[in-house]
């Protein structure tokens, strides 16, 4: 195996063995952007020389005891709405194409303490707007499995990235499926945590009341690593939950003895596309055979899931997104005529159209008149869905069914289908309504060898338990042993 | 104008020449900017003033990524104020988004309360022409303030200071109960008045730490539905208050009169030349698309704190000026005027006791004392002696060493020099003569120089013993002992008509 190919624990043994230098992985893995991010253009900023200064300062901490986090010496890449200080966070909009922070997002600062060293920034769809990564105003990122696909979005950058061996892990953010649709779309490890377990602080808000950061790597095992790094009360924000949180890496269990599973009837559906579906139930049976208790169910509401989350996330990002008017940072159209022209030709200008498409449809959500009917419905409908998962988590551990109704499609077949896109999200958004942990793993290939990926969801700060099942599946299973050829 | 129009009396009610008679309904939005020591989401400082944009964070600037964290005294001071004005404190309460763009406001939205404001149910009473008068506050919520904008001087466009962003503020918002110029300043003087009392604000209407909107409307007197109404904005004195609703409710019945409807919508009042004009109308309003704020958790209020915060309260205006009526003996009109600034009541609490004559004090006070800052444009924080300087004066007078003349002259250099009275008087010669031998040649001198007036005073003119008097005190530039002199000058020219 290449040294880009490992896993972040395997990176980690090589570390602490001596066996290669900080410096050394940093190197193979920006030698491994050169070679290939030209076909998966996964990176928005790359940082070269302050990556490896970042690496030899990072080893010599290392050398002197100081660095002894299992991430010391990692590699690793942000998706481009984590803020990064002094580190240009475009949100892959024209609209923030210079911005350079003055300040960390909480989890990069987290991350930094834990001497990891910061590759770049991730592509994604347009202030995490989409389902493909195709909304950047900067380039499409591509699937490494075949890259006339796409990867799957928002975070489309870190799922192909970390699948194509770029970064030794990444994060994204999950507003509605944007870790684990992609992770699922390119074969590896996504997880959402519950909301609140990881701080928003510095994320570049879309939907302040579902987003949530998270980690995507190549195992179970490294996800717990970082989650370990990233979770954790933040006084600098007040939606962060102040419990004490645990240590995931003894979750690790490779048992999965009582645990109960359910299947939600809605999330094998019609819609599915068989190939998923069989794969889904053939890692269910899997898991009941490692002992595992499965039982079918029905999850009501599931079908106005989407319609809620869509007046939810774009009410909330019509007010997220109203800063980005020209007047203190970030783009300015050239020519207007007045303090309205101003703001009409700089929007206009600075968004693309699917951004464009959810302000118009969140203001219209929250207008007077219209309130009642949509973004009040909507939260009312967020209430009996969160009350139909605490009615199925009464009853199991575990939720299990498909990340997506499909594996990876092709670049450009849905674009011009919002509505055929937005499906896209329908075993993804209940979650974030909920504020749940998901987690999705690879469960196996279709016929085009596309990777499929699994969901596990579970109760409020429970990932423990996602973790344990995640990894008893991969400890008897090869999926996650796979990795693209590119 | 109208011809009919012709209003005899601004007041209660307006006379108007056809005969109907016209009463105005005025509701109150009052903006107070809380004396936090920092802003209402982040750590920056609230201090007025400091150069443009360096009392500014990410956080007040609204950059990409960052949250607001709620500053616990904010909820606090509302709680305060909730608890001094008779409000119901909401034990759940949150926060919400007010939308709308302008380059003051950085996010383009103003994290507001919508529908669930801390404090609710509230009552001030007032007092004018000797008459109280209960006024119902709607309610009290918490909210963030804007930034500046400044026309350049270069005329390079419009310059944002985005210092003021983020102070906290809140709104009290009334019942329209008050029905005069007259009401809405005696509300906004109490209203001011305690919340200088529970100290959460500086109140300092000139610097905008106090802003009053208006709500008025006029209707026929015995009509029960209320007229239309407008708003009024950009009050920034009482004076402004006043002329603004004198003027808005002239203006309204005239439009009533000339046969057209009052338009909804909100005027802006240009103190400079005395009017109003309409800044939009209600179709022009924006529509806001008030959100729950889904950074900010739910703002609780238990009954531990809420007890904590009411055991922390001060006395409050009416409980003082009751105190000093009773204990200080002080007609009941000259306590309403002490106890109306905290500054004015606790100089003239300090100066009583110190002195053991409140009265005297408060002569002072409501007299020369007040007199004096109205000159200078000064208010009662800012007088520049102590109360025990005043007690001193008033100790000087009592004691005989000066008159009342003189300590008049004294109180003067007082608010000029950095001295207490006793220096002034000593280093200025300004004691009481009362030495019989020197007023009696000061007498003599008088006399002989002033032969008409004693010519008159024999005749039986009283005016004349009066001048001679004054004369007296002239001479000796006032500091004649008054009934020493009185004494020897009767003695004087009774002896020579004798």
């Amino acid at each position: 195996m290449e040294l880009y190919q490992l896993t972040v624990h395997e990176m980690c043994d090589l570390i602490r063995s001596k066996k290669v230098s900080v410096v050394e992985l940093t190197q193979s893995l920006l030698d491994r952007i050169n070679a290939v991010d030209a076909k998966i253009e996964s990176y928005i900023t790359v940082l070269g020389d302050e990556a490896l200064n970042r690496a030899k300062k990072v080893q010599e901490r290392i050398d002197k005891g100081e660095a002894v986090s299992p991430l010391a010496g990692i590699p690793m890449a942000l998706k481009d709405n984590i803020c990064t200080k002094n580190v240009k966070t475009t949100c892959a909009s024209k609209m923030l194409n210079n911005f350079i922070p003055p300040y960390d997002a909480t989890v990069s600062k987290k991350l930094y303490n834990e001497d990891t060293v910061l590759l770049g920034k991730l592509n994604m769809d347009e202030f995490a707007m989409g389902s493909s990564t195709e909304n950047s105003y900067f380039k499409i990122t591509r699937n490494p499995w075949n890259v006339e696909r796409v990867p799957g979005g928002s975070s489309g950058g870190s799922a192909a990235s970390v699948a194509a061996g770029m970064t030794g892990f990444a994060l994204g953010s999950d507003t509605g499926g944007s870790i684990r649709q992609p992770a699922s779309f390119c074969g590896i490890v996504g997880m959402k945590p519950t909301y609140g377990a990881v701080s928003r602080f510095g994320l570049v808000a879309f939907a302040s009341s579902m987003d949530q950061i998270g980690p995507l790597t190549k195992d179970v095992t490294d996800c717990a690593i970082v989650l370990n790094a990233i979770t954790g009360y933040d006084p600098m924000d007040s939606t962060s939950a102040n419990i004490k949180y645990p240590d995931y890496s003894k979750a690790l269990i490779n048992d999965v003895k009582g645990i109960r599973i359910g299947i939600p009837k809605e999330y094998i559906a019609e819609e599915t596309n068989p190939e998923v579906k069989k794969a889904v139930l053939d890692a269910a049976e899997t898991l009941r055979k490692l002992g595992a208790q499965l039982e079918e169910f029905s999850l009501p509401l599931t079908e106005y899931a989407i319609p809620a989350y869509y007046l939810i996330s774009s009410a909330e990002a019509s007010s997220n997104l109203a800063r980005y008017d020209g007047i203190k940072y970030g783009y300015r159209a050239e020519k207007y005529t007045d303090l309205l022209d101003l703001y009409i030709q700089t929007r206009s200008e600075g968004f693309g159209v699917e951004v464009k498409r959810r302000i118009l449809l969140g203001t219209y959500a929250l207008s007077s008149g219209y309130y009642d009917a949509y973004y009040k419905k909507a939260l009312q409908v967020r209430t009996l869905i969160k009350n139909a998962f605490n009615e199925a988590f009464a009853k199991y551990d575990v939720l299990l069914g498909p990340t997506a109704p499909t594996t990876a499609y092709k670049i450009g077949e849905k674009k011009d289908n919002p509505l055929e896109m937005y499906l896209e999200d329908i075993y993804t958004v209940s979650v974030n309504i909920a504020g749940l942990p998901g987690l999705t793993i690879p469960c196996g290939f279709d016929i085009s060898n596309l990777p499929i990926g699994l969901q596990l969801i579970g109760k409020p700060f429970d990932e423990s338990t996602l973790l344990r099942v995640g990894y008893t599946f991969e400890q008897n299973t090869e999926y996650h042993k796979n990795r693209a050829r590119i | 104008m109208s011809k009919t129009l012709s209003i005899i009396k601004i007041g209660r009610e307006f006379e108007v020449s056809v005969g109907m008679e016209y009463e105005m309904i005025i509701g109150l939005e009052v903006h107070v900017e809380l004396s936090t020591k920092s802003k209402i989401y982040c750590s920056c400082t609230t201090d007025f003033g400091g150069d443009a944009n360096t009392h500014t964070c990410p956080i007040c600037t609204g950059m990409p990524g960052v949250l607001p964290i709620l500053n616990k005294k904010v909820v606090e001071y509302a709680v305060k104020t909730g608890l001094a004005t008779n409000c119901t404190i909401a034990e759940y309460s949150k926060q919400d988004r007010k939308n709308y763009f302008y380059p003051d406001l950085p996010k383009a939205y103003q994290i507001s309360q919508y529908d669930l404001p801390i404090c609710q149910n509230g009552y001030i009473d007032i007092e004018v022409e000797g008459k109280t008068k209960r006024i119902g506050i709607t309610r009290i919520h918490i909210e963030e303030d804007a930034g500046k904008l400044m026309h350049d001087e270069h005329e390079i466009g419009t310059l944002i200071d985005y210092n003021r962003c983020g102070v906290p503020l809140i709104e009290i918002v009334t019942e329209p109960d008050m029905q005069s110029a007259q009401e809405a300043k005696a509300f906004v003087e109490s209203l001011r008045a305690i919340l200088q009392y529970i100290d959460v604000s500086d109140c300092k209407m000139q610097e905008g730490s106090l802003r009053v909107d208006v709500n008025l409307s006029v209707r026929p007197k015995g009509q029960k539905e209320f007229g239309t109404r407008t708003e009024m904005k950009n009050l920034n004195s009482l004076r402004s208050i006043v002329r603004a609703v004198e003027s808005e409710a002239k203006r309204q019945i005239a439009v009533i009169e000339d046969g057209k409807i009052i338009v909804q919508e909100t005027r802006r009042w240009d103190e400079h030349k005395g009017i109003s004009y309409s800044m939009r109308t209600k179709e022009e309003a924006h529509d806001y698309r008030y959100f729950p704020e889904p950074d900010l958790m739910p703002i609780v209020v238990d009954e531990k704190w809420k007890e904590k915060i009411r055991k922390s309260l001060p006395e409050l205006p009416d409980a003082r000026r009751r105190r000093y009526i009773n204990e200080f003996g002080l007609p009941e009109h000259d306590a309403l005027i002490i106890t109306g600034s905290k500054a004015l009541a606790d100089f003239f609490e300090d100066a009583a006791i110190k002195s053991n004559n409140p009265k005297a004090v408060s002569n002072f006070i409501l007299g020369d004392v007040s007199r004096i800052l109205n000159e200078k444009g000064m208010e009662a924080e800012d007088i520049p002696f102590s109360a025990e300087d005043l007690a001193k004066l008033v100790g000087l007078i009592e004691k005989g060493t000066i008159s009342g003349t003189i300590a008049k002259k004294v109180l003067e250099k007082m608010f000029e020099q950095n001295k207490d009275p006793e220096t002034i008087v000593r280093e200025e010669g300004l004691e009481v003569v009362s030495d019989e031998k020197v007023l009696a040649e000061v007498v003599k001198k008088i006399i002989s120089n002033n032969s008409q007036s004693v010519e008159d005073y024999r005749k039986g003119k009283d005016k004349a013993f009066g001048f001679l008097v004054g004369q007296a005190m002239k001479e000796t530039r006032g500091k004649a002992n008054p009934q020493l002199i009185n004494k020897l000058l009767k003695a004087e020219l009774d002896n020579k008509i004798l």
